[in-house]
């Protein structure tokens, strides 16, 4: 992967595992060989975007022009902590379980 | 019977010639017979069902109804509810049990609604055939061998064929409008920040928009007027805009020297001759009626589709982070360490497209490609808007087709999905400009549906009801129903 030129970017052949992994997806081979030119064919069709002039055009975040708004910080939802935990996969203590992260 | 309006089921329930109850078992009896062939629903439980009209009518004698008392409405599976799972659609949350309401759950169980079941729909609201579900496709109720659009697909079909007089669905690039036109029915995708997010599962923040799907449009505002408002716990719900009066505006019906825009990068030479020709009709019965067609121009059309292709899978990558087989959601077998438990835990849980749209949206955001990819698609976004905001100085309304193609046939382009998403050509752009916008049923091509889509200036959507309801009003579009006996 090289970084966009000044011109725009072009097509260019993207690594999908490298791409998967950042995404936290392990892809299986057979996945990847799928996926990867997919990948590539959809970045070639958005790069029509680099023949558009911005120049002095400010981007869109939100499509109206709003302030966010701000409410009071004050306690709104009690504590629900055992009805949060219900749907996770492995709770211990009121806490989640995950494998260990430092050996 | 089961083709009844919302508002003439409310109608008969107030005169007492109905109760709740006999309408959800009338709907019931119609899911019973004919979902196993379409796949609309992906979960019912009657006897939940049947406790909440039981509640409703009793709440009618005590206390009186409601804005929607003892009315059926369908749920789009993307809506977080305590009762009853709420999946996505997707592998990663099969049999998810939501801890709370969404906002717009809550409004119609105050309304006096009858929650009636989760509707069939693409993966995460990620496609325009219903095909990623992971429950499998939902069917047209038009023609069995064809998609019913997407990604709002099940709420869409469930309407159409009568299995619900009315439904819930979102739109982020199209997902309520385009499967509306493909079933042949009313959508409508509201404002930017008119309908609280809250409680609906995320695909795109910028983009995410729910709205009811209904068979006329004077159900769509009923709908809307109770869906509608400004909610504290969501950011991007607007407090300070024109409220819409939705009676008023379905009451108006009038078209008398309304300036409807006809923009001509929606009636290009790529489409369908006879969706086009069904378009150009209405539009003729509209200048009939007293309406002004003006031609206009929406130069940066053509670039909708990839700067949509580059924003919502951005969006989604980030939003999608949350699915890690930590506090919801499948988790993988026996994962050797963290790593290994994120990686095998989406790769299992995720589907083809979900996993293209994150992958896209992962490398257009990622270091050293942001400027190039997103922060040029957000400018592209501005020229987009830019253009709606130029056109409505001489317009006030535009109407589009709302599909280049009536309903195609399962499995026809799900091997290329570069051509499933320019399927949503005349949808996305909306999304971009946060504009409101309605599709409605305009004639028929080969015995499919076809969809008429009026677009109105951000907060007024009393003009898209005020014109759809005009012109439904001197057509008999509605009237039609689809055949299902074969479906059985």
């Amino acid at each position: 992967m090289r970084p966009s030129s000044d011109r725009g970017f072009d097509a260019m052949n993207v690594d999908v595992m490298k791409v998967a992994m950042l995404a936290r997806i392990r892809l299986t081979k057979d996945e990847a060989d799928e996926l990867g030119p997919q990948l590539n064919k959809i970045l070639a069709y958005v790069d029509k975007l680099s023949g558009i002039d911005t120049e002095d055009v400010p981007p869109t975040a939100h499509p109206h022009d709003v302030a966010m708004p701000l409410r009071a910080d004050v306690v709104s939802n009690g504590n629900r902590r055992d009805e949060l935990l219900a749907p996770a996969p492995e709770v211990e203590n009121g806490l989640y379980v995950v494998p260990k992260v430092i050996e | 019977m089961p083709f009844t309006s919302l508002c003439e089921w409310s109608r008969r329930l107030s005169a007492g010639e109905i109760s709740a109850v006999e309408l959800a078992r009338l709907y019931l009896e119609r899911v019973a017979r004919y979902n196993g062939r379409l796949n609309a629903f992906v979960h019912h439980d009657e006897e939940a069902i049947l406790e909440q009209a039981a509640a409703s009518d009793a709440h009618r004698a005590k206390h009186g109804a409601r804005a929607l008392e003892g009315l059926p409405i369908a749920i789009k599976d993307i809506f977080c509810t305590r009762e009853g799972p709420t999946q996505c659609c997707s592998n990663i949350l099969r049999g998810y049990q939501a801890p709370y309401d969404a906002h717009v759950i809550t409004l119609l169980k105050e309304a006096g609604a009858v929650l009636f079941g989760k509707t069939n729909m693409d993966e995460f609201a990620m496609g325009s055939s219903n095909e990623t579900s992971a429950f499998g496709p939902c069917r047209n109720p038009w023609d069995a061998e064809r998609i019913p659009g997407g990604s709002s697909g099940g709420s869409a079909c469930a309407v159409a064929a009568g299995l619900a007089p009315a439904a819930l669905g979102t739109d982020t690039g199209g997902s309520i409008r385009q499967p509306a036109s493909l079933c042949g029915i009313t959508g409508l995708k509201p404002t930017y920040g008119r309908v609280s997010r809250r409680g609906i599962i995320a695909f795109a923040s910028s983009l995410d928009q729910a709205g009811p799907m209904t068979r006329s449009v004077e159900d769509a505002a009923l709908l809307a007027s109770v869906l509608c408002g400004h909610d504290p716990a969501d950011a991007t719900s607007v407090s300070n805009v024109p409220q819409i009066d939705w009676k008023a505006a379905v009451g108006r019906q009038d078209l008398k020297g309304v300036r409807i825009g006809r923009p001509r990068e929606y009636f290009s030479e790529g489409m369908d001759a006879g969706v086009l020709g069904c378009v150009e009709r209405a539009l003729e019965c509209c200048q009939g009626l007293g309406a002004e067609i003006v031609d206009i121009s929406l130069p940066h059309t053509e670039a909708a589709v990839a700067t949509y292709y580059v924003i919502a899978p951005s969006e989604a990558s980030a939003n999608l982070a949350r699915y890690d087989g930590v506090r919801f959601g499948h988790r993988c077998e026996q994962p050797r360490d963290l790593l290994d438990l994120y990686t095998r835990t989406r790769d299992e849980g995720f589907g083809p497209e979900v996993k293209r749209r994150i992958l896209t949206g992962t490398f257009a955001l990622s270091s050293g490609y942001y400027d190039a990819y997103y922060l040029k698609a957000q400018k592209v976004r501005t020229l987009i808007r830019q253009d709606f905001l130029r056109a409505f100085e001489q317009v006030d309304v535009i109407a589009t087709p709302t599909s280049p193609v009536t309903a195609f046939r399962i499995g026809e382009k799900t091997n290329d999905p570069l051509t499933m998403y320019l399927a949503d050509v005349f949808t996305i752009a909306v999304n971009l400009a946060g504009l409101p916008a309605l599709s409605q049923p305009c004639g028929f091509v080969d015995g499919l549906p076809v969809g008429l889509q009026w677009i109105a200036p951000a907060w007024r959507e009393d003009r898209l009801l005020s014109a759809a309801a005009a012109y439904e009003k001197a057509t008999d579009w509605l009237s039609r129903t689809p055949e299902l006996e074969a479906m059985a």
